[in-house]
């Protein structure tokens, strides 16, 4: 019953259940698709244009993306109204905040890896900066809209109008986050600039909202 | 006949004045009640007297608008989670998952690592534990029996069950029925909300009956064997 | 008490129209923008009238969280809705001085974006309280507004950052321009008016959801009693 004991079970139960389903990986990777070929009806970049542009379209590709996921992995707890079992349980709130944070990382983090090379495709991307800090940047902006994400998710699918709640609430949140993944990305592209700043302040924004969530976890499941 | 009149156990439950109010509508309107252990309880009324919202409230589900409630002999009811079932009146299952997978998650809540648990309990329940269908393609009476077996899994001395026989066939019903005489007799409490009391009437300690937010009536059962085919066994 | 409200009601009138007539009539013109610059006097204090209402909003939640009183509550959502009208005053404001003083109706700098945020995510707040069932809707709000006020600050300091990358121009002369000490004193009669405003506006809507929730309780009350529905 300890934390970490039911973060485990719990993301093993989730994963194995997406991975029966793919719901989720499904509609996303199906999403991301769309909005880079309207995208690319959208702008019709040169190389040299892209490399400025693609760090905007592709995090707004994934944001979209991943509102998708947020919706779906607590749509799955509310059928049969199994929450309730894991609320009647000893087991701790924040177990199941982070199981669940942890599986929408793990599936965005999925999609990123399986759209990026589209992206290099379509847009005739190269890197003047190193990739590896590509990846640190990718990794801690995602977990920075997932970890807000999911937290919100929760929250909006006990209301009315879910689906418009939940970008509704997040967006506005997330944007400091966003701003960070898109210049820290144009910034590595372009090796314009360093991209040293947003990484830093993605890491703050990252600790700040963890923090955040699981202190208010509790009360937002509890919430009748 | 009488259940257990043990005085120095302490009530399994005990209501102090509870209410809940949805907006302006009081589903529960002041219930002051204490119940002993080892018996079970067969809540009746007709649709909207409160009988689920109660049975939320003590499983904490939900927060009482005003009142409190003692919960084996506690006000902090966190604290003895792992002693409460709860079976709700949606399936509570995944049904996505086979039953052992479900029961192997929902033992892993409680701090349960051992297959056989999750075995037994569906044996308990007259189901297959090799069968590894979903539980999506389930009929509606296993489904039952499996939320059944989650409920009483870690072996919990409170059972609380809502509508635990809505939908099922009547086959499945009985053997439920049985099955939670048998648990009671090894001493546990339980609290069965439902329609059919008749389907009870074998195995209920008592019939507690609510109306409009109260409990209007509580009556000892007495167990007949003319009214049904079940056996009396003598105490 | 009511007495004492009354009396802060009247004064505020006072002060708004005393204000008013400073920053319309007493105060000089500006140099180069002219009468478009006493804008100023509204748009300013208007900002830091809702600011003190999310700072309210802020407190009120946090309260809410740990002592779940009505109360709370009700201030929560009174100061995000004066909060919001005050903000929606800044963006209108700001624009209409902006245009005819430098020539463009907006520039995405770090103040005028981290308003429109501050904006953005105090009405997401008023839809949530609006879009959530019954006993949830507190508890709900309360954990967004506390999300909505740690990240403002995350938000200017992003922008901050990003303006210092790609400059874009800035209104308003920068952040430390100098204020002519007769502007000065406009100013503050302005900044003191609105303030006042701002609290009173708080105090009425927090009074009226109060009665809100003394209706809700005596038919309640009166559900207990009899059979009533």
């Amino acid at each position: 019953m300890t934390t970490i004991g039911v973060t485990r079970t719990t993301l093993l139960k989730d994963l194995l259940m997406e991975w029966r389903s793919k719901d989720a990986i499904n509609s996303m990777l199906f999403f991301a698709l769309l909005v880079v070929v309207i995208f690319s009806f959208a702008f019709n970049p040169t190389a040299e244009e892209s490399r400025r542009i693609a760090g905007g379209l592709i995090w707004v590709a994934f944001l979209f993306a991943a509102v998708v996921a947020l919706n779906q992995t607590w749509a799955r707890e509310l059928r049969n109204q199994v929450l309730d079992a894991y609320r009647v349980s000893p087991a701790p709130p924040n177990a199941l905040f982070l199981a669940k944070a942890i599986g929408n990382f793990f599936f965005v983090v999925v999609l990123e890896a399986l759209m990026a090379p589209l992206f290099v495709v379509f847009y005739d991307l190269r890197s003047v900066g190193p990739v590896w800090q590509l990846i640190v940047v990718a990794l801690l902006g995602t977990w920075a809209l997932v970890v807000n994400g999911t937290f919100f998710a929760a929250l909006s699918i006990r209301t009315r109008s879910r689906e418009i709640m939940l970008p509704l609430i997040l967006f506005p949140i997330s944007i400091p986050a966003l701003l960070a993944m898109v210049d820290a990305t144009t910034s590595i592209l372009t090796g314009e600039a360093s991209p040293d700043f947003w990484i830093k302040m993605l890491a703050v924004y990252d600790v700040v909202f963890t923090a955040v969530c699981l202190l208010l976890f509790e009360s937002v499941l509890n919430a009748e | 006949m009488t259940g257990s009149s043990d005085l120095s156990s302490s009530p399994a439950i005990v209501l102090d004045n509870l209410v809940k109010f949805f907006g302006r509508f009081a589903a529960i309107r002041g219930i002051s009640a204490s119940f002993a252990p080892g018996r079970l309880y067969v809540v009746l009324g007709d649709n909207g007297a409160g009988k689920s919202t109660l049975l939320r409230m003590v499983a904490g589900l939900m927060e009482p608008s005003q009142g409190s409630f003692t919960l084996l002999g506690t006000k902090n009811h966190r604290k003895v989670a792992h002693r409460v079932g709860y079976m709700g009146h949606a399936p509570l299952l995944y049904d996505e998952l086979s039953g052992m997978e479900n029961l192997r998650y929902f033992a892993g809540l409680y701090g349960l690592d051992d297959d056989t648990v999750c075995r037994k309990a569906m044996q308990m329940v007259g189901l297959d534990p090799e069968l590894s269908r979903r539980i999506g393609q389930y009929s509606q009476g296993m489904r039952q029996r499996l939320s059944l077996a989650r409920a009483v899994l870690h072996d919990p001395e409170l059972i609380l069950l809502d509508e635990p026989f809505s939908n099922v066939d009547v086959h499945s019903a009985r053997e439920m029925a049985a099955v939670l005489g048998r648990v009671r007799d090894k001493g546990k409490t339980i609290f069965v909300v439902t329609h059919q009391a008749t389907l009870m009437e074998g195995v209920a300690d008592e019939f507690v009956h609510m109306a409009a937010g109260q409990i209007v009536s509580r009556e000892e059962a007495v167990r007949k064997a003319a009214l049904s085919n079940a056996e009396w066994t003598p105490r | 008490m009511k007495q004492l409200f009354i009396a802060f009601v009247v004064l505020t009138l006072g002060l708004l129209a005393f204000s008013t007539y400073q920053a319309l009539f007493v105060a000089p013109t500006e140099q180069t923008m002219g009468d478009v610059q006493r804008i100023f006097y509204y748009h300013v204090p208007s900002a830091w009238t809702a600011g003190v209402c999310f700072f309210v909003n802020f407190l009120a939640s946090v309260v809410y969280l740990w002592k779940r009183n009505l109360a709370s509550d009700a201030l929560a959502a009174a100061s995000a809705e004066v909060g919001v009208t005050f903000c929606t005053i800044v963006l209108i404001t700001g624009p209409i001085w902006a245009r005819p003083v430098w020539g463009i109706w907006w520039t995405w700098d770090a103040r005028l974006t981290t308003t429109l945020v501050l904006w953005l995510i105090y009405v997401s707040y008023l839809v949530l309280r609006r879009f959530s069932a019954g006993g949830q809707t507190q508890v709900l709000a309360a954990a967004l507004a506390i999300f909505g006020f740690v990240d403002v600050p995350i938000v200017y300091m992003s922008i901050r950052w990003f303006r210092t990358q790609h400059p874009s121009p800035v209104m308003g002369g920068g952040e430390n321009s100098g204020l002519d000490p007769a502007m000065l004193h406009a100013f503050f009669w302005n900044l003191a008016a609105f303030t006042c405003v701002g609290i009173v506006l708080m105090v009425v809507r927090y009074r009226l959801q109060m009665l809100e929730e003394k209706v809700e309780a005596t038919h309640a009350a009166a559900a207990l009693q009899g059979d009533s529905r």
